[in-house]
Order: structure tokens, then C-alpha cells, then sequence
């Protein structure tokens, strides 16, 4: 299934890119994709998860056209 | 309700006096109103800050701030809200957000801007980004707020 990821401030920064479009294997969770967009990677211990601009837990099951973004702890306001 | 995010530089008090003339028309149920206006500090973590750059998510950005005042509408039984938020380059002193409700009585305009405020700190995605004498920093958040919403 085909899925759109987005990265935000410092998590675009490590990931040097602002989106990308995905095939994925059916019931994907938010979590295990993470893991394997970051294998060869230092991630920050704290990221958070929005699939199609809702915050969902880590454990969320990907569908077919989703919008999926990683991004650090929110400091607006 | 009016929910926006400028890239300009903007007057919170202007969009409060444009907002009451042209929407809220004096609204005679209106007892209370009660303003929050955040603007840019020129220190944060013993750095001086030359400007700061803010970005955010749009589409989910927009969602969750109308949730934030409908949920506030709801909980205060307040006649109206409206939240303005900068993205883009600001600088000190540069306002960053405005957040106004408005109630038959005192105390659910208090309660009802403080909790939009406190909902937008912990749950609208935004990001700041400020420029100092040594580089660049991502904001990090401060204690209390850090235990919202999900993580990977």
C-alpha cells in the first residue's frame, strides 16, 4: 500500500528531507515504520506521531493512502 | 470563532478591535473579555536570541486549534474565541500569538483563554527555532508540558 510520511523541525533535520511517498506492507504500524525509516539512525528519544493530522499511538495501523508525520515535542505559543 | 495563522507580522490589539466591529457587532450578552497575548523574548537559556524562526504543520495546525476553542466553548459556555498565531521570522518583541474569549462573566473567559492556551502549548504543532550568538537551537519544551500526545 502506498503511504505519505512528513517530518517536522529537527526531525526533518536528521532525516534531511521534508516528506516522502511510500510502499508499505499492509498493517504497517506507525511504530515499525518508524523503526525502519530509522535503522541507521540516532534518533531523539522523544517523537511524536499524527496520521492524517490526528496524533495516534505508536501502535496505529497504517491503511492505504494515509498521511503519516514523525515530529519533535510541539513549542509554539 | 476565528482560528489563523499569519506569516506577517501582526497587531493582536488591531485584530481584537476588527474582530469585535466586524463580527461580534457588540454583542450585549458579552460580560467578560479576557485576552492572552505571547510576544518574542530577546533571552531564553541564558542566550540571547537575535530572532526566531517558528514553522508548523498546516492543515493539522489549524484543525487542532478549532478543536481547542470548541472544546473551551463547550466546557465555559463562552459566546466566542479566537486564537492568531505567527509563523516565519519574528523577532523580539514581535507578537506570537493571541488568544481572546469572550463570556457573560469573568470567570469562564479566564478559564476558557488559560485552557486554550495551555491545550495550544501541549498540543498544536509548532516548532521554534531560535537564532543565537552560537548558532542556531531547536526550542526544547519546558517540563510541565511533556507529557502529551503520542510517541514512537
Amino acid at each position: 500500500m502506498k503511504i505519505y510520511v512528513k517530518y517536522f523541525a529537527s526531525v526533518r533535520d536528521m532525516m534531511g528531507k521534508d516528506s516522502e511517498d511510500l510502499e508499505i506492507e499492509s498493517s504497517t504500524s506507525a511504530n515499525e515504520l518508524w523503526k525502519s525509516l530509522t535503522v541507521d539512525k540516532k534518533t531523539p528519544v522523544r517523537v511524536l506521531v499524527a496520521v492524517n493530522h490526528e496524533y495516534v499511538d505508536k501502535n496505529f495501523n497504517l491503511k492505504d493512502g494515509d498521511e503519516i508525520a514523525f515530529f519533535p515535542p510541539v513549542t509554539g505559543g | 470563532m476565528k482560528i489563523e495563522i499569519m506569516n506577517e507580522k501582526f497587531d493582536p490589539w488591531e485584530a481584537l478591535v476588527d474582530y469585535k466591529k466586524n463580527v461580534l457587532l457588540n454583542d450585549s450578552r458579552i460580560g467578560a473579555t479576557s485576552v492572552f497575548v505571547g510576544t518574542v523574548r530577546d533571552f531564553n537559556d541564558n542566550e540571547e536570541v537575535e530572532n526566531m524562526e517558528l514553522e508548523h504543520y498546516p492543515g493539522m495546525t489549524e484543525k487542532y486549534l478549532e478543536d481547542m476553542v470548541n472544546s473551551a466553548i463547550k466546557k465555559y459556555n463562552i459566546i466566542d474565541g479566537l486564537v492568531i498565531h505567527r509563523v516565519g521570522l519574528l523577532e523580539p518583541t514581535d507578537p506570537i500569538v493571541v488568544v481572546a474569549t469572550w463570556s457573560e462573566h469573568r470567570e469562564n473567559a479566564f478559564n476558557a483563554t488559560r485552557d486554550i492556551m495551555e491545550a495550544l502549548k501541549a498540543q498544536a504543532p509548532f516548532w521554534k527555532k531560535e537564532s543565537t550568538n552560537n548558532g542556531f537551537r531547536w526550542v526544547k519544551p519546558s517540563v510541565e508540558q511533556e507529557d502529551t500526545a503520542n510517541e514512537v
